[in-house]
C-alpha cells in the first residue's frame, strides 16, 4: 500500500475534497472543455487573460481524484503567471507525469505540482492528470474570446 | 427463457454446488496463477472478457502446430483437416445454442459484427423512411450505433424503451413501444453493466405477434445461463467467444434459416461466392455466403473448445454457483455504508456495478488494482445506461465460473480500504 499512499498523497486527497478554484469565472475572456472519452470526465476551464498574463483562472466539472485534484492546483499554480511562463510550467508537468525514464527527483521549480509524480507509475492515469492542463492549454492557445457572461 | 429464472441471483442450494470443485476448475486457467502488485490476482472483469482454460489455449497452439492451412478449398491433406476442425466447432456451437441447422450459424468477429450483419444484410435493404427500430435503455453500445447508422442510411427512427430506477425493462412500455412499423426490435439478454436479464420470451412474442423481427444480443448470457434459441424464437442470436472462456476475434451470429437466405451478403470476397465472372456472380449457399474472406479457422476451433469446456461442467452447476456467489458478493458490499449498488433487478446475473460515495470509479478501479483486484471501471460501454442513473461511471465486478468466496472478500476488503483512504 506504499505504492497507493505515493499516488494518492495527502495534498491530492485534500485538493479532491475541497477543490480550489471550482467555479464559473464571469469575467473569463478564454474558456475550453476538455473530454476524456475513456472515463466520460469532463471539465471546462475558465481564464481571464489581461496583457498576456494569467490573471484569473477557475474550472467546473467533476472526475476522479486525481483529475480534480490536477485541475484545482493547476489554476493555484498558474494564475498571475504570463503565458509563456504558464506554458513552460505545463511542458514541465507534462514531462513530469510522462517521463518513465526520469530517475531523479522530480523537478522542484513545480512546487506543489510534485505531488503528481508518482502519476508516471500508473499509466491508465496519465490521462487523468493531464486532462485539465491540455484543456487549459488549448484555452490558452486560442485567440477566440468566448462570451460567456449569461 | 426456460432457465433465466433459476438463475437469477436467488441462493443457490447446496445440492447445485456441493461438487462443484471451483479449485480444481482454477488450476485449469493458468493466468490466475499469478501476483499482481505482490497481491494474488483477483480477476473479476469476466463481463468485459473471460479467461481461458488450458483446453482452450492447447486447442490454438495444436492447430497451429499441427492442422494450419486454408479451408474449404486444397485438396490437401492439412486444409482438409482444418476444414473438418472449423466445421466441427460450428457443430459445436450449433448445438450450445440449440439451432437446427448447421447454416444457421454463421462464425463472426463477435458479437458486435453479428449486429451489424443483421443491421446491414437483413434490415437495410427492407427499411424504410418512416419505419421504426425498437431497442431498449440498457443496450451495449454495440447495440445502438448500428441502428443509428442504420437510420441514417434509412430514414428509420430509433424508439428506446425505457427501465426503472432497479435497471429492469417496462415491460408494458416496451410492448407499447411496438408499433405497426416496427420492423426490428434489437434486444440485450443480460445487460453488461447491470447484470439484468430481460425477459426476452416475452418480448420476442410480443415482438412477433406486431410482425417485426428480433435481434438478441447475447454476450452477455451465452457465459452465464443456457440459450435455446429454438425454445426463445428469437430470429437472430448474436455473441461472443471471448466472454465464453474461448478466445477473442470470434464469435456466432445465430439467424433463422429462411431469413438468411433472404438476405443479401453482408461483404464480398473469397469463400462466400459459387462462381465469379465478371458478368455476374453466384453466391454460395448458407453459412459460407456470410463468411467472405478467410475466418477466424484457430479461434473457432479453440472456441469450440471453450464449449466442450463449459459445457462438461454443465450450466446447472455454474448457474447455481454463480448465483451462489453474486448473492454472497451483494449481502457483504451492501454492509458497506458508503456503497451503492447500480442495479438492482430481482433477476440478475453475475455484475455488480456501484459506486462508493465521494469517489470517482477510477480511484476505486486503481486502488483495487493495487491489491490485485481486476475491476471495470467506467461507463461500461453504455453511456445511456450511466445517464440514466445520473451517473458518469461506475465499477463493476462481474463473476465468472473460476472466482471464489475468498475473492469476493478480497473485493469488499477493497473496497473498504477505498473508504478509508478517501475517508
Amino acid at each position: 500500500m506504499t505504492d497507493l499512499r505515493e499516488l494518492y498523497q495527502e495534498l491530492i486527497l485534500d485538493h479532491n475534497k475541497r477543490p480550489r478554484n471550482r467555479r464559473k469565472l464571469e469575467s473569463a475572456n478564454r474558456r475550453c472543455d476538455g473530454y476524456n472519452p475513456l472515463c466520460g470526465d469532463r471539465v471546462t476551464i475558465f481564464v481571464k487573460v489581461n496583457d498576456d498574463v494569467v490573471e484569473d483562472v477557475s474550472f467546473e466539472g467533476s472526475g476522479c481524484a486525481i483529475s480534480t485534484a490536477s485541475a484545482s492546483l493547476m489554476t493555484e499554480s498558474v494564475k498571475g503567471k504570463s503565458l509563456t511562463e504558464a506554458k513552460a510550467v505545463f511542458e514541465r508537468f507534462h514531462d513530469m507525469v510522462t517521463s518513465e525514464e526520469s530517475t531523479g527527483p522530480p523537478d522542484s521549480s513545480l512546487g506543489k505540482l510534485q505531488v503528481f509524480s508518482g502519476v508516471v507509475r500508473y499509466p491508465a492515469r496519465v490521462k487523468c492528470a493531464t486532462l485539465a492542463w491540455h484543456t487549459l492549454n488549448a484555452a490558452l492557445a486560442s485567440n477566440i474570446e468566448t462570451v460567456s457572461t449569461e | 427463457m426456460i432457465t433465466a429464472a433459476k438463475s437469477s441471483g436467488q441462493p443457490g442450494t447446496d445440492t447445485h454446488t456441493a461438487d462443484y470443485d471451483v479449485e480444481s476448475i482454477r488450476r485449469d486457467f493458468p493466468i490466475l496463477r499469478q501476483t499482481i502488485n505482490d497481491h494474488p490476482l483477483v480477476y473479476l472483469d469476466n463481463a468485459a472478457t473471460t479467461q481461458k482454460p488450458q483446453a482452450v489455449i492447447d486447442a490454438l497452439r495444436h492447430y497451429y502446430e499441427t492442422s494450419n492451412a486454408n479451408i474449404h478449398r486444397g485438396v490437401h491433406e492439412l486444409s482438409v483437416r482444418a476444414t473438418e476442425d472449423y466445421e466441427k466447432a460450428r457443430i459445436k456451437a450449433q448445438r450450445f445454442i440449440g439451432a437446427d441447422r448447421r447454416e444457421e450459424i454463421i462464425f463472426t468477429r463477435g458479437t458486435t459484427e453479428g449486429i451489424n450483419l443483421v443491421a446491414q444484410a437483413y434490415a437495410r435493404p427492407i427499411l424504410k423512411s418512416g419505419d421504426e427500430i425498437l431497442i431498449t435503455a440498457m443496450e451495449h453500445h454495440s447495440n445502438i450505433v448500428p441502428w443509428q447508422l442504420l437510420c441514417e442510411q434509412t430514414g428509420a427512427v430509433l424508439r428506446v424503451a425505457p427501465i426503472n430506477d432497479r435497471g429492469e425493462l417496462l415491460l408494458d412500455e416496451y410492448e407499447k413501444l411496438i408499433g405497426p412499423r416496427t420492423k426490428v426490435v434489437a434486444v440485450v439478454h443480460i445487460s453488461n453493466a447491470l447484470g439484468t436479464v430481460n425477459p426476452i420470451e416475452e418480448m420476442i412474442a410480443m415482438a412477433h405477434r406486431r410482425g417485426a423481427v428480433v435481434v438478441i444480443d447475447g454476450a452477455q448470457a451465452a457465459p452465464h445461463l443456457p440459450v435455446d434459441v429454438r425454445a426463445l424464437d428469437c430470429d437472430f442470436y448474436a455473441l461472443s467467444s471471448h466472454k465464453l472462456y474461448g478466445p477473442t476475434g470470434i464469435g456466432v451470429l445465430y439467424g433463422k434459416k429462411e431469413l438468411l437466405e433472404s438476405m443479401s451478403p453482408y461483404q464480398g470476397g473469397g469463400d462466400m461466392i459459387k462462381s465469379v465472372t465478371f458478368e455476374k456472380t453466384i453466391y454460395n449457399d448458407l453459412p459460407f455466403r456470410f463468411e467472405a474472406g478467410t475466418p477466424n479457422i484457430a479461434g473457432s476451433i479453440a472456441f469450440g473448445a471453450a464449449l466442450d469446456y463449459v459445457s462438461r461442467l454443465g450450466f446447472e452447476k455454474i448457474d447455481a454457483y454463480e448465483a451462489e456467489l453474486l448473492t454472497y458478493a451483494t449481502a457483504a458490499l451492501s454492509e458497506i455504508p458508503e456503497v451503492r449498488l447500480i442495479g438492482t433487478a430481482a433477476k440478475k446475473v453475475s455484475v455488480l456495478s456501484f459506486v462508493v460515495d465521494g469517489v470517482h470509479a477510477h480511484d476505486v478501479g486503481t486502488i483495487l488494482d493495487q491489491l490485485g483486484i481486476a475491476v471495470r471501471t467506467g461507463h461500461h460501454c453504455a453511456q445511456p445506461v450511466m445517464e440514466h442513473f445520473g451517473l458518469s461511471a461506475t465499477a463493476r465486478a462481474s463473476i465468472g465460473l473460476y472466482n471464489t468466496k475468498a475473492e469476493i472478500d478480497a473485493l469488499v476488503a477493497g473496497v473498504r480500504k477505498v473508504v478509508e483512504v478517501f475517508g
